[in-house]
């Protein structure tokens, strides 16, 4: 970790800082209605707490939860949760490279690994900004969610209702100001475009998570179709091991 | 919730994670592969997106989300600051909410 933090200073941005701030502003206000909502509902308090530690992935908590509270089993809220999590297998290759060789790092920096933390990171090519962005938003985000839950959990009744603050919003949001830079050519805008239709449609008809699952079929008009970038010397991600 | 459950899905969790990282390491992958990983990645992020603006559980949405999402999508496209894109979307939600639209 210590030398993660060494290189922090040299790729990150105030900008990205900034950003990652606010993005932990609104996961507070989340996390904090994950603990109200567990609690009220009538799971004990380290319910929430202790999910949050260990499974670090929002969606799947609120899945889990609200499987269990609307009287599941445990079996199931387990499945819903694994299901919504799968999409985090293909994050884990896309981002590999910001999480080096060292085998604590690694084990580190895959369960910090959220859509937040690898949206940051594809947000540069430069193997140093990408790092810093990757590092930086996963522990905040890590250290922010986490103390939101076990405030929601114990002063559940204090969180109005984040839906009318239009937090649900703010999620897709985020993910929207972070992704677009990364719609730079033709065939990755036509991939993602397939892949979202692809996503909304199957949704109605097959269990949660797996719909964003079937968006990579858009992938297959990005394999044919080979754009100008592809055909650059690509800047190569997985250069870390030189600047060590 | 019991212990095991919590502990069954974090575990499932973190091998969902691990994997790419720890095999990443193994093989060298050729240039057009690494290309469609990361392509993979901007796929589901905007799958993503796309599902969480539109729909609730297995149904639409109703109108005030989206539209929160599609004025950060504008404004995103526009190049305005990340800050802006966030607050606004949540505004227009939230006001939109207020006006009584679902």
């Amino acid at each position: 970790m210590r030398s993660i933090w060494r290189t922090l200073p040299a790729g990150l941005d105030r900008r990205t800082a900034r950003d990652i701030a606010l993005v932990c502003v609104a996961d507070v206000l989340v996390g904090a209605s994950f603990g109200a909502i567990s609690v009220s509902g009538g799971l004990a308090w380290w319910v929430p707490v202790l999910l949050s530690v260990v499974v670090f992935a929002g969606g799947a908590q609120f899945a889990a939860v609200g499987v269990v509270l609307a009287g599941g089993s445990a079996f199931a809220a387990v499945v819903a949760g694994l299901v919504l999590n799968a999409r985090l297998l293909p994050f884990g290759f896309a981002v590999a490279d910001v999480l080096g060789t060292r085998w604590r790092t690694r084990l580190v920096g895959a369960h910090l690994t959220t859509d937040e933390s690898v949206a940051f990171a594809i947000r540069h090519d430069d193997p140093d900004r990408r790092r810093a962005a990757f590092w930086v938003c996963a522990v905040a985000l890590f250290g922010c969610w986490n103390l939101a839950v076990v405030a929601g959990a114990f002063a559940g009744r204090l969180v109005a209702d984040t839906d009318a603050f239009g937090l649900d919003a703010a999620f897709p949001a985020v993910l929207v100001a972070l992704v677009v830079p990364s719609l730079s050519t033709s065939r990755t805008r036509l991939a993602a475009a397939v892949g979202a239709v692809l996503a909304v449609a199957t949704t109605p008809f097959l269990p949660p998570g797996l719909p964003v699952l079937v968006a990579l079929l858009g992938l297959a008009v990005a394999v044919r179709r080979p754009g100008r970038r592809s055909q650059e010397p690509s800047p190569e991600p997985l250069d870390l091991e030189r600047s060590r | 919730m019991p212990l095991v459950a919590i502990l069954a899905l974090a575990a499932g969790t973190f091998a969902f994670r691990v994997a790419g990282p720890v095999a990443r390491h193994r093989v060298e992958l050729p240039p057009r592969v690494e290309q469609l990983l990361s392509d993979a990645a901007v796929v589901l992020l905007v799958a993503l997106v796309a599902t969480s603006a539109l729909m609730v559980g297995q149904q639409f949405a109703g109108l005030a989300r989206p539209a929160g999402v599609l004025v950060a999508g504008v404004l995103a496209v526009r190049r305005a600051p990340f800050p802006v894109i966030v607050v606004a979307a949540a505004a227009t939600t939230a006001v939109l909410r207020l006006l009584g639209v679902a």
